[in-house]
C-alpha cells in the first residue's frame, strides 16, 4: 500500500496546500454543513471521553497533600525504580533485538517466510490468553519452566514470582514476548524500504554483514529506530496487562509499575486520588515524550 | 541521505576497479567463501531454532494444559500424557460450573468487537473526510487532537473514566466498554485514512462536484469504495484492540452475565481451584478468531502498520 513511508520519517512534508483550494475557499451554505456534521462526532467523542477525563483526572490530583502521602509510601517508591528499570530494559532490549531480527528476516528463502508467520503469533494470540499461560509456567513448584529445566538438565529452577528481581524480570521477558514481534515488522518494512539499488550497490561493493549494516542500514533508518523506540517508551508507560498478569505485583506489592500502581490504589485501596496521584507523577517523563513524538509525527505528515 | 548516497556511488566505482583487476587464486577464495555460507547458513539455522522455542514455549504450554485430562495439571512432565479433547467440549457445551455463561461471554466480546469496529471505520473515516477532502476550516486542529490522543496511555485515563461512566450509570453496560474503545482507536483510524486518503486524487471529487454530487454521495460512491484496503486495514486493527483490551473490561463489567472472556478468565488468575486445564482451553477458544484474522489479512495489516505504529 505505500511500503516507502516507514522510510520517509523525517522527510519535511510536502504541501499541497495549491491542490487543495479547491475545496476550501468554496466551502459555503450546505457543504460547510456537511463538513461540519461528519467531523462532528470525532469531536464529541474527543470531548467525553479524553478532554472531559483530563480534566476531570487533573482536578482529582490536584492536592499537594495528596503527593506527600505518595512519596511517602515505600510501595510507591519501590514501584518509580520498578517502572525506571522496566522501561529501560524492555524497550532498549526489546527494539535493539527487533533491530537486529528484522535484518535476519531479509534473508531470502521460503523458510525465513515461514519463519516470520510463526515469530508474529505473540502477537496475534490475545495478551490476556497467552500471559495468563506464561503466570502458570513460572509457578516455582509445579510450572512448566521449572519441569522442563529440571527434566532437561536436572537443575532445580527458582520460583520466578516470588522473589522480587526475578518477578520484575520475568515481567519484562514477557513483555518482550508480546511486544517484539510487532516492532520486528515495522523495522522490517523499513528495511524493505531501502531502494533495493542501494542496497545492490552495496552487496557489489562487498559492503557486507556489519560493515553494510553500519554505514548503510542504519543512517537510513536511524530516524524511524528513533520514533519507533519513543512510541514504544510511551505505550510501555501505560502497559498495564503485562505485570497484572504476569506478576500481579507481587510478591509483597514489589513488582508494581505506575500503571499498574494507580489501579492498585485506586481499587484495592479505594482511594481513586491516591490513583490518579500515581499516575500524575508520571507526567514529568509524559509531556517531554508527547511533545517530541508530536513533533517527530507531524513533521512526518503523520507516517508512524 | 544524501551523504550515504554519495558515500555508496563512490564506493561503487572502486568497486568496479576492483573488479577489474585480476583475482588470480580463484579456487581458494571460493572456498573460503562456500565455507563461510556453510558457517553462516548453520548459524541462521540455529538462531531460527532458539526463536521459535522462544516464541512457541508459552503457546505450547497452553496447548498442553488444555489437553490435560483433569487431575493431572501439577504433576511434573512436560507433555501431556494422556492427551484428550474432553476440556474443550467441557467449554464449548458449558459443562462446568466455571463456564456456565461462556457462549453468553463470548457474545459479549464478539458484540463489542465487532461495534467498536463498525463505530471506529465510521466515525474515523467521516473525520478524514471532512478533514482531508472537504479541507474543513481548523481541520488540521483535529488531526493534532488525534495525533495527541494517539499517544496517551488509556490506562492512564482509567480512575477519571471508570468514575465517569459510573456517574452515567454505564456499568456492566457493553456500549461503556464500546465507547472507550472507539475512543481509543479511532485517532489512529484518522491519521491513517489521511495518509492513505492522499493517494486518492483529488480530481475524482471535483468533477463529481461538477455533476451535482452532493458531500454525502462523495463520501459513499466515491470515497468509501476507494478507501476499501485501508479500511479493511483498521478494521482488523480495531477489532485486535477490543479483543486485546483488558483494563476497561474488567473495571467496568462485574456482573457475570454482562462480563466478557478474558474477565471470566482472569477471575481464578491466583486461585488454586481453579480448573486449569478448561481456563486454558478458554483461552486458546479465545485466541482463535484473532490469530485467523491475522493471518486472513496480513498483508493487508503489514501495509497498515507500516503508516504507523499500533498500540500494541
Amino acid at each position: 500500500m505505500n511500503s516507502t513511508s516507514a522510510i520517509d520519517i523525517g522527510r519535511p512534508a510536502i504541501r499541497r496546500e495549491a491542490r487543495w483550494r479547491s475545496w476550501r475557499g468554496e466551502l459555503k451554505g450546505s457543504e460547510y454543513t456537511w463538513a461540519l456534521a461528519f467531523i462532528v462526532p470525532y469531536i464529541a467523542v474527543f470531548f467525553v471521553f479524553v478532554a472531559y477525563p483530563v480534566v476531570y483526572g487533573l482536578w482529582m490530583g490536584s492536592a499537594a497533600s495528596l503527593y506527600k502521602e505518595l512519596f511517602s509510601d515505600p510501595i510507591y517508591q519501590s514501584t518509580v525504580v520498578n517502572t525506571a528499570l522496566y522501561l529501560a530494559l524492555a524497550v532498549n532490549v526489546k527494539m535493539v533485538l527487533a533491530l537486529l531480527l528484522s535484518g535476519f528476516f531479509m534473508r531470502p528463502g521460503w523458510w525465513m517466510q515461514a519463519l516470520l508467520l510463526i515469530y508474529v503469533l505473540p502477537w496475534a494470540v490475545p495478551l490476556q490468553s497467552g500471559f495468563i499461560s506464561i503466570h502458570w509456567m513460572l509457578n516455582g513448584e509445579w510450572g512448566f519452566l521449572n519441569n522442563l529445566l529440571y527434566t532437561l538438565f536436572h537443575i532445580e529452577g527458582p520460583s520466578w514470582l516470588n522473589q522480587r528481581w526475578l518477578a520484575l524480570g520475568s515481567a519484562i521477558a514477557s513483555h518482550i514476548w508480546k511486544q517484539i514481534p510487532f516492532w520486528t515488522i515495522i523495522l522490517l518494512a523499513g528495511r524493505m524500504a531501502i531502494p533495493l539499488e542501494i542496497r545492490e550497490t552495496a552487496k557489489v561493493d562487498g559492503a557486507t554483514g556489519l560493515r553494510s549494516f553500519v554505514h548503510i542500514t542504519l543512517p537510513l533508518i536511524a530516524n524511524l529506530y528513533l520514533t519507533c523506540t519513543l512510541l514504544s517508551t510511551i505505550f510501555t508507560l501505560g502497559d498495564f496487562g503485562t505485570v497484572y498478569f504476569i506478576t500481579g505485583g507481587g510478591p509483597a506489592n514489589l513488582t508494581h509499575v505506575l500503571a499498574t500502581l494507580g489501579i492498585r490504589n485506586a481499587f484495592d485501596l479505594a482511594d481513586p486520588r491516591l490513583g490518579v496521584a500515581a499516575v500524575m507523577s508520571a507526567l514529568p517523563l509524559m509531556i517531554p515524550l508527547v511533545i517530541v513524538l508530536m513533533r517527530r509525527l507531524r513533521t512526518a505528515e503523520v507516517q508512524q | 541521505m544524501s551523504v550515504t548516497t554519495a558515500e555508496v556511488t563512490t564506493n561503487v566505482t572502486t568497486a568496479a576497479d576492483v573488479r577489474l583487476t585480476p583475482a588470480p587464486p580463484v579456487l581458494q577464495k571460493h572456498r573460503s567463501v562456500r565455507r563461510r555460507r556453510y558457517l553462516t547458513n548453520a548459524a541462521a539455522l540455529v538462531l531460527a531454532a532458539v526463536l521459535m522455542v522462544w516464541t512457541l514455549a508459552p503457546i505450547y504450554h497452553m496447548v498442553m494444559v488444555a489437553l490435560e485430562s483433569k487431575g493431572d495439571v501439577f504433576s511434573d512432565h512436560i507433555w501431556p500424557t494422556q492427551p484428550s479433547l474432553e476440556s474443550f467440549r467441557g467449554v464449548l457445551t458449558q459443562s462446568h460450573w466455571y463456564l456456565e455463561y461462556f457462549w453468553r461471554q463470548f457474545g459479549n466480546s464478539l458484540y463489542i468487537g465487532a461495534m467498536t469496529t463498525l463505530l471506529t471505520l465510521l466515525i474515523g473515516s467521516l473525520a478524514s473526510f471532512s478533514i482531508g477532502r472537504m479541507r474543513i476550516r481548523h481541520g488540521w486542529l483535529v488531526s493534532n487532537v488525534s495525533l495527541l490522543t494517539y499517544v496517551i496511555p488509556a490506562s492512564f485515563l482509567a480512575i477519571p473514566l471508570y468514575r465517569i461512566i459510573q456517574n452515567y450509570g454505564l456499568a456492566n453496560n457493553p456500549w461503556a466498554i464500546i465507547a472507550v474503545e472507539v475512543t481509543f482507536a479511532t485517532p489512529y483510524a484518522i491519521i491513517v485514512f489521511q495518509e492513505f486518503g492522499r493517494s486518492i486524487p483529488l480530481e475524482l471529487d471535483e468533477s463529481a462536484r461538477l455533476d451535482g454530487a452532493s458531500p454525502l454521495q462523495l463520501y459513499l460512491r466515491i470515497y468509501l469504495p476507494l478507501m476499501a484496503p485501508a479500511l479493511v486495514a483498521i478494521g482488523t486493527y480495531a477489532l485486535l484492540l477490543a479483543w486485546n483490551e483488558y483494563l476497561y473490561q474488567f473495571l467496568l463489567l462485574s456482573s457475570e452475565k454482562s462480563m466478557t472472556v478474558p474477565v471470566a478468565l482472569a477471575r481464578f488468575l491466583n486461585s488454586d481451584v481453579a480448573p486449569w486445564n478448561y481456563m486454558m482451553a478458554t483461552a486458546i477458544i479465545y485466541a482463535v478468531p484473532p490469530v485467523a484474522l491475522y493471518y486472513a489479512f496480513r498483508r493487508r495489516m503489514r501495509a497498515g502498520l507500516t503508516m504507523g505504529g499500533v498500540k500494541g
